[in-house]
Formats: C-alpha cells, structure tokens, sequence
C-alpha cells in the first residue's frame, strides 16, 4: 500500500476536489436560478397555459404515396375525408352539445354518447371520431352551426381512393388502420394508433416509401376548443410514388376473361422478370376498407367458398399437373433415360404392379416421341420416364427449375409448393416412397403443388433458353420531386439444368402444343404469331373417384383445374402467361384460350385464328 | 474482518438521505403512474418498490465487502459488462424504438446502467496503479479511452445516444480530475476542433438531423420540442406551493412523456412547486457534498478516484435530467437518480451509494 503515497499525496487530491467541489456547486446553482425563473417568476403564465392544457399537438396527416402502371396510368390516389370529431372535455356541457349535434346530423344521441364510452384509449383533450367521410351536405351544416357546437370538429385526412376499383386488388393491396399486435413491432416503430398501414399487396411491402412523413401543429386553444394561435407548424411530407410494372390494360383485359371463374392470370416480360399483369379470381372493392367495412360484408368476404381475399396467382398452390411434364422431360432428356428420337408405345394404360394407370386419352397416343409427348400431353411416355427416373432425379431438376421455393417476387404470403422426394415422405408421413407413387409425379399429380407464379417461371425461363429470372412487379419509386430513389434491376434467378439441345427439344414440343395438328392447344393460335405453351389438367380427386366416401355438395367441386402457361412470339419470346382456372376442367379449352387473349392483347394482335382454318394447316 | 471501528464510522446520515430520496421518488411515481391515462399502471409502483428492496440488499453487500477487492475483480467485473452490452444487440428485448433490455427469467436489466458504475471502477484502477501529479500523457491514455469508447459503441448501436454521451462525460470527469498532462490536454482539445467537422461531413442526412434535434429541441415541434413544453408548463405551473398530491393536471392527461421515468421530475415539481422542488435539489446537492468529502478523507487513490467517480455519475445524471426536464439540456434519456422508475438505475444508484459508504468506513483502515 505505500507504494501509492510515492507520487501522489492526499494533498495533492484534497485540492483537486476543491476544485470539483466549486464547479458542482456553480451547477447547481444554474439549476436553482432556473426553478426560480419557471416556477416562481413566470409561474403564473405557466399557470394559465396548464389550466385548460392549452398547447395541444394536432397532426397532419402525409398524403400517401401515389400508385401508377407502367405507362403513368394513376391506379391510386388519395382524396380528402371529413371526419365529424368531439373532443369530450371541450364540450361543455357534453348532453346538450351531444343534443344538438345529433338533430342536425340525424343520429341518435344515444348512439354518438356510445361512441364516446367505447372510445376509452383517446386522450381527453384528442377527438373522438363520431362520423367518418361525411357528405359536403352535412359538413355544411355543422360548419354553419359550429358556435352552437362546442368541441366539435371537423376533420380532414387524405384517405386512399382506389381509382379502378377491384382492378389489380391483390397486387395493389389496401390500407386500413394498424392494429395493436402491428404496433408492438419493430418494423412499425414510430406509428400511432388509429395510423393507415398498407396492410398487404404494393401497399404493404412498400409501405417505407409510400407512408410520407407526418407533420403536425402546436396549437393554444381557448376553452371551448377553438385554436386560438399556431404556435409552430411543421408540415407532412407526402410519400413517395411507386410505379408499377403492370400495364392497367393488359390488366383489365386479364381481369375481364377471368370473370365470373375463380383463378389467376400472371404475364411476365420472360427476358427481364418483369410482371405485365397479375390477377386474382374472385377480387372484392379496396375502397370499401378505406371507409371502413361493415362487420356483415366483412363476414361474406372470409367466408366466400372462392377466397377472394387470396392472390391465387401467387400464394394459390395447385397440383402442376401436366404442365410439370416439361421438368420430367427435361430430366430424362439430360440423364439419358431417353433421347429425342426414343419411342414409347402407348395404348392408353400403364401397367403397374397390380394397378392400371391410365392415360387421359382412352384408346392411346401409339408411338410416341418426347416432343410428341408433349405436344399431345401423352401420360403414358411420361409415366414410363418417371419409372426410370425416380422421384428424386425428378425433384432435383424441379428445384433447380424454383419449384418448391418462393420466387421471391417481393409481396407478402407468396406459397412456396411443393416437390416431393423419398426423405421428405418418410418425414412426413413415416412411411417410405412407393415406387408407383412416382408416376403420378412424373405427370404433376401427388404430392406435387406449384402456384401459378412459379409455372410462369419455369415458361419463361424455358422462352428465355434456359435463363430463370426473378420476377418483380415494381419498376421504380420516385419522391415528389421526381428523384428515383429506387429502381428494379434484373436478377438473374440461376439457369435452368438443362443443355441447349435438351430446351431446343422442350420449345420444340411446346411449339408443337399449339401449332401442331394434333397439339392440345390449337385454340391458342393467334394470326401472325407463333405461340409455345403447355396444357395441364389438375385433378381435384382421383381419377378413379371416390364419390361413394366423399360429400357432394355441388358436381362442379369435383372437376379438374384447367391450367396454361404459354410464351410468345415462339422464336423471340417477349411475354409469358400462367394461367389458372380452378374447376375448369381442361386446360385446353378453359385456360388456354385466355392465355390466346392475353398475349394477343399484349402484342396488339386482337383477333384469334380460326380454328377450322387452322386445322388443315399443316407444318 | 468487521470489527466495531467500522460500525462507529457507520455513515447513517448518508443511509438516511439515500433513502429520503427514494421516498420522494416513490410519491412523485406513485402519482405518475396511478393518475395517467387511459390506463392506471399502478403496478409499475410496486414493481419499483421490489426494485427498492433488491437494491438495499446489493447495498448492503456493497458496503459489507472490502471495496478493494474490486481492485481485483474489475476487469472480469467490466468484460462481463460488456459481454452483457453485446448480448442486449443480438437478443434484446425492443421496446419503444430501442433495444436496451436483456431478459434475465422474470426480470430485465438494462446493462447500460450497471457499465456506468463498472467503468468508474476500471478508470479507478488503472489511475491508482499509475498515480501522478504533473498529468497522464496521451500513450497513458490510450487504455482509458479505449475503455470507454467500447461500451459506447455498443451503446450507441441500442440506440441511446444520451448513456453513450453521459459514459463520456463521466469518463472525462474522472479523468480531468486525476489530471490530464498540459501538453496533451491542449493536443487533445486543439484535435477534437479538427475532427469535429471532419466526422460532421462524413455523416448521413438524417444522422446530422438527429445530432441537430439532439442540441436544439425546438427543431422537432412534434417531439422533443413539444415534450419540452409540456414539460416547462408542468413545471412553471406548480408556481411555490405545488397543486398537491396526485393534482397535477399535466401529468393525468397523457401530456407529458415518459412521465415515469425521464420526466418524473416535471410531475414532481408539478405537484409540489418551487417548494418541493428546492427541497429536493438540496438533497441531490448533499449527496454530491458528501460524496465529494468521503473522497477528500480517504487515503487510498483507489478509494479517492472511486468516490470522486460515483459521486461525478450521480451529478451529471441529476444535473442533465432537471437540466433538460427544464428545458437546458438536450432532450436525452437519462434518470433522475433514485427517482425515476427503472430496476437498474435504482439498483446501480444504491450499489454506488453502499460503495461511498464502504470507502467511507474504511477510511482509516490501510490493509484488509
């Protein structure tokens, strides 16, 4: 210990600490002359400014970021909302106040003084909301009876319009009010309750941009509420625009063919991700969140047997059916357990074991080649190739095509699918594969799912030589001024594990599904245009049937999901279309004409060829 | 080890203030907290008390012990801290735009409050290892500043630009105490008017925005600028008298922020007025009067530095909140000492109080 006493002396510190003693002295004496100053000489002041807690914050509301398409078409923008409010503690006396106001806006009082009592989170000294959106008829009336009116104000807030309606819903989205789990979340730090959030869709994931910033006024108010000076006023700064990649009438179109049936319509520039259109059916109206919706329409809207609440297009997941042929293909081509000249016979059963697969053409397709595979969609070829596959081999080339993984197109809730291996099965269900459980893989049945995103994916990859790019529906965000502050790039998505010779051949028999005689999708001929595609046909129940053990409320939940994806121009393809149409049967004639008219609209080309003309046309 | 010296050299006096303190806090928090609205959160009250009675027990602990075996144990002590301060970024609980909390089973600690006292520690140390009387030199200071710095990185990183700030003012006092060498002291003052500038265009918009309100309040009239009024009219209001317990009409309205913690002095004054509020200043300047002479008669510069050290956090931390409640001081987030609602504030403020207290019964004792 006497080592320390060798430099330093206690002296030495006891004047340090002096020294310490004087500057914390000065500090708080800087305190005390302060509490003197605020308590004592401007106390009464001070007094008076807490007696009717006079400064009070109003705050402004940013306008929302406005949404356009892809050629500056606005699809949403924002209009004023005048909100009939009461601030409780300003209404002096609250009865009467309540009385009067309830006679000019034909209400009962009762009704308002509930809202009042169910409004226990509101500050006093904040306004309770008693009639949102009124008309101008009424807000005149109140403007012009507001001396009578104590506490009373109106208030105006950009609420969002939806211009088109259910036009693009489940790509757009909606706002509506943040709920109190949203609140505790990192990502909402900084919202208030009662704040518009985009609550799914662009509106949703791009909520950081469109939000804008709040402003907000300091304010002294008198004693009946009215504003009596702004003290300081700090203005909202309004959100950032996004511009879509849809194209609204390409949109339109898609919408107008998909109505009445449930499904989804998705179309992509195949050389760049970029999404041209996507649709949803069943779509509801957005703007009737914006008001606020009626628990009853609330009600119909989850309930409705056709989920329109769901984006079908990307979070639908359907059995591939024989769309998936091309991967089985593209899997047997590349691990040699056929080449483009192998032929398999079919006479219309596969016979497995003890059990009969069946081809979907009853009498058989006879000798047949890949490209005639899959230009007449020939189960049993594919059957046979799936045999000498194996469920792995498939799985590997599908995941490697994106199936069974999201796309990453950059909105909520997008289904991943799913492609089955031996592993995942004995995960799941403990029990090992079955070999003849193959089969129905190779055909896209069992366990496979996809959503009709991913199958536009491996379509355009297939249009883009083998080339999977990752989609997007956002082509740039800019701030008011006009400045980017954020702009879509191209990403490449991985190539598709197939050489050029083995995706000549698929786009060979692709082509053939449309343009060649005995194709299964001839009706998607368009005059000018060579279109490439694939029919798929996805059984709800087995072929087999099982109506004996299974509740029939309506024939119609029995039949198949019709499905199409197609690209085109065949030799230089600039769009790619999925598309779905949940119980409609075949993808030939329920899906495929749509996708004929998507890409006919898309490439200015509005008429259809004649089918009967066609069929003489040989290649 | 304990023998009756120690009792005789007892400090009941500062027990005793301590604890007056702590009541004054409990009836400011008990009105904070059971008027707001909309809800009453009455038990954040109870809560605080618990925490009043976990922190008598570490009180006790820490005057028990000999304080020189923190001697020994500070740096284990300081990257335990520190570990802790990492832990908090990874796995912290987030609350109200920051993460500052570690959920320990049912409790959460706030590890910035404990590095407050645990880099007190570790400066005593190596100043006392190292004594001199013309000034530590710049290479002599390379391990202090490395040693604080770290803790407010991390801190920073929450975010909590205000403990970051107050390690720094802390760190700085302890060190200017024991004396910075002439030449190196101008060196560093004549560095930091350089750099200062230089880091200011390095940074982003929207951090300089942040540095801007930090300094001037009234540049964020929806936030800080306006908490700060509230604040000023609670305060002004209470005029010499106070308008009474629980009569505050500030603080029940929702008007002022953090009323339990940062801003429990504003309902305080609110309620009790110039009065009150002088009453409370003079116990804060006690304490520090105390602090400062059990370092003027301690013999050991461990003790010396360690006590000039707590007693400079329990200024700032007083001084810097009454300082910004009243609208003198950047609007940032530090407790008033033994008043405002918080665990680990209450806690390391009652370690620190039992350490002054161990210095202080020891004082004529050389070797433990």
């Amino acid at each position: 210990m006497s080592s320390y006493l060798k430099s330093v002396d206690t002296d030495w510190y006891k004047q340090r600490l002096s020294g310490a003693m004087l500057w914390a002295m000065a500090g708080f004496f800087l305190l005390f002359t302060r509490f003197f100053y605020l308590q004592i000489i401007e106390g009464e002041e001070f007094k008076r400014l807490s007696e009717n807690n006079c400064i009070r914050l109003q705050t402004i509301d940013p306008p929302r970021g406005l949404i356009f398409d892809a050629k500056g078409s606005l699809l949403v923008d924002n209009r004023p909302s005048f909100d009939l409010g009461i601030v409780a503690r300003d209404a002096r006396f609250l009865e009467q106040t309540l009385a009067k106001l309830a006679e000019y806006i034909q209400e009962s009082p009762e009704a308002l003084m509930e809202k009042i009592r169910s409004s226990k989170g509101v500050p006093s000294h904040k306004p309770v909301i008693l009639k949102s959106d009124i008309d101008r008829d009424l807000l005149a009336v109140v403007e012009v009876h507001k001396f009578e009116l104590p506490g009373v104000e109106v208030i105006v807030r950009p609420v969002r319009n939806y211009a088109f309606g259910s036009n693009a819903v489940h790509l757009i989205g909606y706002v509506g009010q943040i709920n109190a789990a949203e609140l505790k979340t990192e990502r909402y730090a900084g919202y208030n309750p009662g704040d518009l959030i985009g609550k799914c869709g662009v509106e949703s994931v791009y909520e950081r941009f469109l939000r804008g910033k709040a402003g907000g006024r300091q304010i002294e108010v008198n004693a009946t509420g009215r504003v009596v000076r702004v003290l300081k006023t700090l203005n909202a700064k309004s959100g950032h625009n996004v511009y879509l990649s849809i194209d609204q009438n390409l949109q339109e179109k898609a919408e107008s063919l998909l109505a009445g049936q449930a499904g989804a319509v998705v179309a992509m520039d195949p050389r760049n991700g970029r999404i041209l259109a996507l649709t949803s059916s069943p779509s509801f109206d957005p703007n009737s969140f914006v008001t606020g919706m009626s628990r009853a329409d609330w009600e119909t809207l989850v309930s409705d047997a056709n989920h329109p609440l769901e984006n079908k297009a990307i979070q639908g997941e359907y059995p591939p059916a024989s769309t998936f042929k091309i991967i089985t293909a593209m899997a047997g081509l590349e691990e040699g357990v056929i080449t483009e000249h192998t032929k398999i016979f079919c006479n219309g059963i596969y016979r497995f074991g003890n059990r009969d697969f069946r081809c979907w053409k009853k009498e058989g397709h006879g000798w047949m080649s890949v490209v005639d595979a899959l230009a007449e969609s020939c189960d049993v070829f594919f059957y046979e190739v799936g045999q000498r596959l194996g469920v792995d081999r498939i799985a590997r080339y599908a995941k490697a095509c994106g199936l069974g993984a999201k796309t990453e197109i950059g909105l909520d809730h997008e289904g991943a699918g799913l492609i089955p291996t031996s592993e995942w099965k004995k995960q799941r269900y403990g029990v090992g594969w079955q070999r003849g459980e193959t089969l129905s893989v190779a055909i896209g049945q069992g366990f496979n799912l996809t959503t009709p995103l991913q199958m536009l994916s491996v379509a355009a990859a297939v249009a883009n030589d083998g080339q999977l790019v990752k989609p997007y529906v956002v082509d740039a965000v800019e701030a008011g001024d006009g400045t980017r502050v954020y702009e879509a790039a191209e990403h490449a998505a991985g190539r598709m594990p197939a050489s050029e010779n083995t995706l000549a051949i698929i786009q060979k028999g692709l082509w053939k599904v449309v343009n060649g005689n005995r194709g299964t999708a001839r009706i998607a001929r368009i005059e000018g245009i060579h279109v490439s595609g694939k029919t798929g046909t996805a059984q709800v129940v087995s072929r087999k049937g099982s109506d004996s053990f299974r509740k029939i409320e309506t024939r119609k939940h029995l039949k198949s999901h019709a499905w199409f994806i197609a690209y085109a121009p065949s030799e230089n393809p600039v769009v790619a279309v999925s598309v779905i149409v949940e119980h409609g049967e075949h993808g030939s004639s329920a899906a495929a004409p749509i996708a004929r008219d998507v890409i006919a609209a898309y490439l200015g080309k509005n008429q259809p060829v004649d089918e009967a003309a066609l069929d003489n046309e040989v290649r | 080890m304990f023998d009756r010296r120690l009792l005789q050299n007892f400090e009941w006096r500062l027990l005793a203030l301590c604890f007056t303190l702590g009541v004054l806090g409990l009836i400011a928090l008990y009105s904070a907290v059971s008027a707001g609205s909309p809800a009453p959160q009455t038990a954040l009250f109870y809560k605080q008390l618990v925490w009043f009675g976990i922190g008598s027990v570490l009180m006790i602990l820490a005057f028990a012990l000999n304080y020189k075996i923190l001697d020994k144990l500070a740096n284990f002590i300081y990257v335990g801290c520190i570990a802790m301060l990492g832990a908090v970024l990874v796995m912290g609980k987030y609350a109200g735009g920051s993460r500052r909390w570690l959920l320990l089973g049912p409790v959460s600690v706030q590890p910035s409050e404990l590095i407050k006292l645990v880099l007190i520690i570790v400066l005593a140390r190596y100043y006392s290892k190292l004594t001199k009387t013309n000034g530590y030199t710049l290479r002599e200071l390379i391990f202090p500043a490395f040693a604080v710095l770290l803790p407010c990185a991390l801190i920073v990183k929450q975010p909590d630009l205000g403990t970051a700030m107050l390690l720094i003012l802390i760190a700085g006092s302890v060190t200017l105490f024991v004396k910075i060498e002439r030449r190196s002291f101008w060196i560093l003052i004549s560095g930091a008017t350089v750099l200062a500038p230089l880091v200011w265009f390095f940074l982003k918009g929207y951090q300089k925005q942040r540095i801007l309100t930090f300094l001037n309040p009234d540049r964020d009239p929806l936030g800080a600028g306006y908490h700060i009024i509230q604040s000023k009219i609670a305060i002004g209001s209470g005029m010499l008298s106070g308008k009474g317990f629980q009569h505050g009409t500030q603080n029940v309205l929702s008007f002022l922020p953090e009323h339990h913690t940062d801003f429990i002095f504003s309902v305080f004054a609110e309620e009790w007025g110039f009065a009150g509020s002088v009453v409370l200043l003079a116990g804060f300047m006690i304490l520090i009067i105390w602090g400062l002479s059990i370092a003027y008669r301690c013999r050991d510069p461990f003790g010396v530095i360690l006590s000039f050290g707590i007693t400079a956090m329990i200024f700032w931390q007083a001084f810097i909140n009454m300082g910004m409640v009243m609208g003198l001081m950047p609007v940032v987030g530090v407790p008033l000492p033994l008043i405002s609602y918080g665990g680990s504030s209450v806690v390391t403020n009652m370690i620190s109080i039992g350490l002054l207290m161990n210095i202080s019964m020891r004082r004529y004792m050389f070797d433990s």
